[in-house]
């Protein structure tokens, strides 16, 4: 007799590993087993995770073709089934993955192109916050900028790649038109933000990138462009806060008073 | 409170239609486990379709069947999505798709012993107590049946509801599935149904393979029109049933939304045309 902790085991283990054996007793209407019938089971999970994984990673899927996804996919779903029911979150390690996949070496852009998708669902679900104003910051005086420290809208994230897979991505989602790209060209950074309803995509100029990680955990201005400034002396600051705050970045600022002292909070 | 009508599985590629165009439909569902993000426009469209349709909330993830405690985290979501947009329905599967912490993308089947049974009540009860509702249990599709099965899967969920007092969805597809794969016969199947626990219906499309012995094996795809003999079942369950809720679900190659309600509308001339020759209305959920 089958108890059903051994059972689920059993069914569980052999789902991904079509190397294992059918488990015994499970059987057709003559009372049979078939290898046909257990292996709907196993097609219906790779093949969901795989809509998953092709629905997240669209542009991804267009360079390498639906076939190679689909085997790309596959073999990632073996390494890391999901861990929650909830798939809007599943293919977090896809990126990485796709870094260490042997046959995709010869594209050495595709896991940026991977980490743009993904941080493009993350921020499609991630909680809603309103977007400071340009006028908001009004009120700052010039000479109080420098103390201030901004709270980021919860969507921001910054992917920061050593080739222009940014340029790679915009060719090969919605109308996007693939051309040939300089792969010597130089890096480039994106600003993926969700302000409202859709999703934005942005290229960040130089040291934008540092600039902004910088002020993530809190940094103030002065601090975060000595960070920037160090990274790329092209940093330009007023032209960088212009176009956060037109992003839509961040939601509202603090002012840091000299180290200890009280910090007071203001939102838009 | 929701209407003895058709709606249909609200899908991402029809929320514009929907919020701009108004159409005349019964309901809408939605997969919990879709609004389980914390923002973005899924939320935004549900907030302001849920403002004007009725809502029937369907989990595909909470793995009753499982042999290990119910997602403690995923019931309270599951909780929130319900005080949130406080739909009138809410069900779920007489399945798992968890083991350990792997999630299987899947309905996986159980066998019907005690032991399955014992299981299945208790997490019912969980549910039931948890979100202070009561919730449906959908019949499955099933390619293989276990050798260790003692009860009929009619006993087994009759068996259930008698023993949690949660409530029925009957998909029509999934009988005709099911009866297909298994060699069942359709009708005495609905026939031995415990009818009068039904308050919601759901209706698909199915491929159609072949075991290893070339005997029809259909798969539950959702991605086309509902099948004639599951029309002919459905019209079957309704005349004993008369009209109850009734959802196409069609989750893969999602049509446009004129061939989607063209179904809606096929369901819901069916049920008024029982409804003429005196079929009984179910109780309203």
């Amino acid at each position: 007799m089958w108890r059903l902790a051994e059972r689920q085991r059993d069914f569980a283990e052999a789902l991904l590993d079509p190397a294992l054996p059918v488990p015994a007793g499970l059987i057709g209407p003559d009372g049979e087993p078939s290898q046909k019938r257990f292996a709907v089971y196993r097609n219906n999970v790779v093949a969901g995770l795989t809509e998953t994984l092709m629905a997240a990673f669209p542009a991804v899927c267009r360079i390498v073709g639906v076939d190679f996804f689909r085997a790309m996919a596959r073999a990632y779903i073996v390494l890391e089934p999901p861990r929650s029911p909830i798939l809007l979150v599943y293919g977090a390690g896809f990126p990485d993955f796709i870094d260490g996949f042997e046959p995709v070496a010869t594209l050495p852009y595709l896991s940026g192109v991977a980490r743009i998708e993904r941080a493009w669902t993350e921020a499609y679900h991630s909680p809603e916050a309103a977007p400071l104003e340009p006028a908001a910051l009004r009120a700052v005086k010039a000479d109080q900028l420098p103390r201030v420290s901004f709270v980021l809208h919860p969507s921001v994230r910054v992917v920061r790649s050593p080739l222009p897979s940014l340029t790679i991505w915009r060719m090969n989602v919605d109308d996007g038109i693939p051309a040939p790209v300089d792969l010597a060209g130089g890096g480039e950074d994106a600003l993926v933000v969700r302000p409202a309803a859709e999703v934005e995509v942005r290229a960040m100029p130089p040291a934008g990138a540092e600039f902004l990680n910088a002020l993530a955990p809190g940094k103030s201005v002065v601090e975060a462009t000595k960070t920037a400034m160090t990274a790329d002396n092209r940093f330009d600051l007023s032209a960088n806060l212009a176009g956060l705050i037109s992003a839509g970045v961040f939601v509202g600022y603090t002012f840091a008073e000299e180290a200890g002292s009280r910090k007071s909070r203001r939102r838009a | 409170m929701i209407p003895h009508r058709a709606g249909v599985g609200l899908k991402a590629r029809h929320y514009r239609t929907i919020v701009e165009g108004a159409p005349d439909i019964g309901f809408f569902e939605v997969h919990a486990e879709n609004y389980m993000g914390p923002g973005g426009p899924p939320h935004r469209y549900l907030e302001e379709i849920r403002q004007r349709y009725p809502l029937s909330l369907h989990g595909v993830g909470l793995s009753i069947g499982a042999d290990q405690p119910l997602d403690k985290d995923h019931l309270r979501r599951l909780k929130h999505l319900c005080d949130r947009y406080t739909p009138s329905l809410f069900s779920e599967h007489l399945a798992w798709s968890t083991h350990g912490a792997s999630f299987f993308d899947d309905l996986l089947p159980v066998p019907y012993t005690a032991e399955t049974l014992a299981r299945v009540v208790g997490a019912i009860d969980e549910v039931q107590d948890t979100l202070g509702r009561q919730m449906l249990l959908e019949n499955p599709s099933t390619y293989l049946a276990f050798e260790e099965s003692i009860f009929s899967e009619v006993d087994f969920i009759a068996e259930v509801v008698r023993r949690t007092g949660c409530g029925l969805l009957l998909d029509v597809n999934n009988v005709h599935v099911s009866s297909t794969n298994q060699d069942w016969d359709p009708i005495a199947y609905i026939d031995a149904y415990p009818l009068t626990h039904v308050k919601e219906i759901h209706l698909a499309g199915h491929a159609t393979e072949a075991d290893d012995k070339e005997r029809p094996l259909l798969i539950d795809t959702h991605d086309r029109p509902v099948d004639d003999l599951v029309w002919g079942l459905f019209e079957h369950a309704i005349e004993s049933l008369g009209p109850a809720p009734t959802l196409i679900e069609w989750d893969a190659d999602v049509p446009v939304w004129s061939i989607l309600k063209a179904e809606a509308d096929r369901a819901e001339a069916i049920m008024f045309a029982a409804r003429g020759r005196g079929g009984r209305h179910v109780a309203a959920g």
